[in-house]
């Protein structure tokens, strides 16, 4: 290659470099677990330091419902203690600081899937199952799931990751319950992931 | 005090708060979506004993966490009591987690990485989060038909610490032997069952292993900050508020502001037993000092807008009670001035009941003799802050607390 080609090829580089970042990625491989998991730990100890307060996702969810529900029927909030707690009067449920973790994770979950090539529309299944069974179940596990994360008072993030790093008891009692129900179940549902 | 966490409402604007939690969650889903977390099949091979990623992301993630958490606490950088610590109601708890991993095995996903999942555009997660928001709804429209199982077995801040008897240092390096053991498990189960060729696996881990575990015992040995400690810290600039009564409010303020609908005052109240039987002021707690470090994580869970009045009978007891709770940061805490002798000489000068003794009987002690031991049936016990017309200078200044806002997936 001349001189010449190579130094057009640079400009030409410098030029597209901002295409490059929107170009589809090569995808590449996860992280090592351990390494993963040190980046999360440290995360969740600057929320700690800064704010006082752990990750959460349950919860911010848990409060873009009770919005709609106040934009539709705020007189039925008003007859339910507990959703009056989030969105009664003038509270706006939205005003938060969980539902802007939840914005962030989108966010973030987006902009490192986006800079490792797997942003795509794929749906995760195990090889013997449909598509739309899979769909399916994961509405199902959702909403069994979302149902136990309230009554739990937190989620995966909320109670297991927040409350386990600041040795909460019930944080921990709650870790052991959630894999105790999914290995207890894992069995009868093996169609679903092998 | 402990610098951090640090006061975000003085520090921020309500924007830059926001923008902070924003962040804070960027990383969040950052951290996830690199260790694979929006991969459904990845997450469920977990309860195969395939891959064990989501054990190893979880636990690292919780022991690096705690060891940095309790690390900073014991350089006296961070205050583990303005740190959210999910109260524990046990048994809702449990069943909520063990319907949750019903829910994780047949759904694939938690809900925090269902988000990650949808934001990568993977469908299955989109369903997933959807089905939460359903599931979330169901909760809130069915939680008051069972709303005294959903507040039983309620233990308030109740740590590993409290529940083994242990300091925490000592927990901290159990719990990442607990983890560095359950690696280890979970690598075999991955080498059994996953046909993972452990080989393959980076040697750094060891010495990873090995540097948590140092950084747990160099936490056990330095030792948490006890009380005294954290006195000591602060002692230069609230001996100051204290020498120049900024805190001792006239019987007259506490009585306003006990009648204030929009404050809610706690008064604690140092005396011994006896003196507490002969009178004291209604809905007032008797605790001694003694008993008072124990019910501090108690009193951290009080709403934003409580005032905390601690008495004895003048102020010596009740001050060392204010340096207790203030080393703690327990927020807007006061003494009465003067004490229950003061209270007395205020409200109960009038009481043919009520006679004050001829000698006096020394420093912080009863200067008045019952006609029995009525308690708080005394007419000063509850008076009416109508038939009083009072000057004080009012002291009370109401201080928002740092820290936790109400936590968790609140």
């Amino acid at each position: 290659m001349s001189t010449l080609t190579r130094t057009q090829a640079k400009v030409e580089n410098r030029k597209f470099s901002l295409a490059a970042v929107f170009a589809r990625r090569a995808e590449k491989p996860y992280v090592n677990p351990y390494f993963g998991g040190a980046i999360l730990g440290v995360i969740l100890f600057l929320a700690f330091f800064l704010t006082g307060n752990g990750l959460g996702a349950s919860g911010g969810l848990n409060r873009i419902v009770v919005y709609f529900e106040d934009l539709v029927a705020p007189e039925h909030i008003d007859r339910v203690p507990y959703l009056l707690s989030m969105a009664g009067g003038e509270k706006n449920p939205l005003d938060n600081w969980v539902v802007f973790i939840a914005i962030g994770t989108l966010i973030g979950g987006f902009t490192s899937g986006w800079l490792n090539g797997r942003v795509k529309f794929t749906t995760g299944k195990g090889p013997n199952i449909s598509n739309r069974q899979r769909w399916f179940w994961a509405f199902v596990g959702g909403a069994i799931m979302g149902y136990g994360a309230r009554l739990a008072r937190g989620c995966t993030s909320g109670q297991a990751l927040s409350g386990g790093a600041v040795l909460s008891v019930g944080s921990w009692a709650f870790m052991f319950a959630v894999f105790g129900g999914g290995y207890a179940l894992a069995y009868f549902v093996r169609k679903l992931w092998n | 005090m402990a610098p951090f966490p640090l006061n975000l409402n003085q520090l921020l604007q309500p924007i830059g708060v926001n923008l902070l939690y924003v962040l804070i969650g960027f990383g969040f889903g950052y951290a996830l979506e690199i260790s694979g977390f929006a991969n459904s099949p990845k997450l469920a091979a977990q309860f195969y004993l395939k891959d064990l990623t989501v054990l190893k992301v979880m636990f690292t993630a919780i022991v690096v966490a705690m060891v940095l958490i309790f690390a900073a606490s014991s350089l006296g950088l961070l205050d583990y009591n303005l740190i959210w610590v999910n109260p524990t109601y046990l048994w809702p708890g449990i069943v909520g987690g063990l319907i949750m991993g019903v829910g994780f095995i047949i759904g694939g996903f938690c809900p925090g990485t269902s988000l990650v999942a949808a934001a990568v555009a993977r469908l299955d997660g989109i369903l997933f989060a959807l089905g939460g928001l359903f599931g979330i709804f169901l909760f809130g429209e069915t939680v008051d038909k069972y709303a005294i199982f959903f507040n039983s077995s309620y233990m308030g801040r109740f740590t590993l610490m409290d529940w083994l008897g242990l300091p925490a240092g000592v927990v901290v390096v159990l719990v990442v032997l607990m983890a560095l053991f359950m690696f280890w498990g979970g690598e075999q189960l991955e080498r059994i069952f996953g046909k993972v060729d452990l080989k393959q696996a980076p040697k750094g881990r060891y010495y990873a292993a090995g540097a948590l575990l140092v950084a747990a015992l160099g936490v056990m040995i330095i030792g948490q900050p006890d009380t005294t400690d954290k006195w000591n810290r602060i002692a230069a600039e609230k001996e100051l508020l204290l020498n120049a009564r900024e805190v001792q409010i006239h019987p007259g303020e506490l009585l306003a502001t006990l009648h204030d609908h929009k404050l809610n005052t706690i008064m604690l109240d140092v005396r011994s037993e006896v003196d507490y039987n002969l009178f004291h002021i209604a809905d007032s707690r008797r605790v001694s000092l003694d008993e008072l470090p124990g019910l501090i994580p108690e009193l951290h869970l009080e709403p934003k807008n409580t005032i905390f009045v601690v008495m004895s009978n003048d102020e010596t007891a009740a001050t060392q009670a204010w340096k207790i709770l203030v080393a703690e940061s327990v927020p807007n805490v006061y003494i009465l001035e003067g004490g229950i002798n003061n209270w007395i000489a205020v409200f109960g000068a009038e009481d043919s009941r009520i006679h004050p003794l001829a000698t006096s009987p020394g420093d912080d002690m009863l200067r008045y003799e019952f006609y029995a031991a009525l308690g708080a049936a005394y007419h000063a016990s509850d008076p009416l802050p109508g038939e009083y017309n009072i000057e004080y200078t009012p002291k009370i200044k109401l201080e928002f607390k740092r820290g936790t806002s109400g936590g968790g997936c609140g």
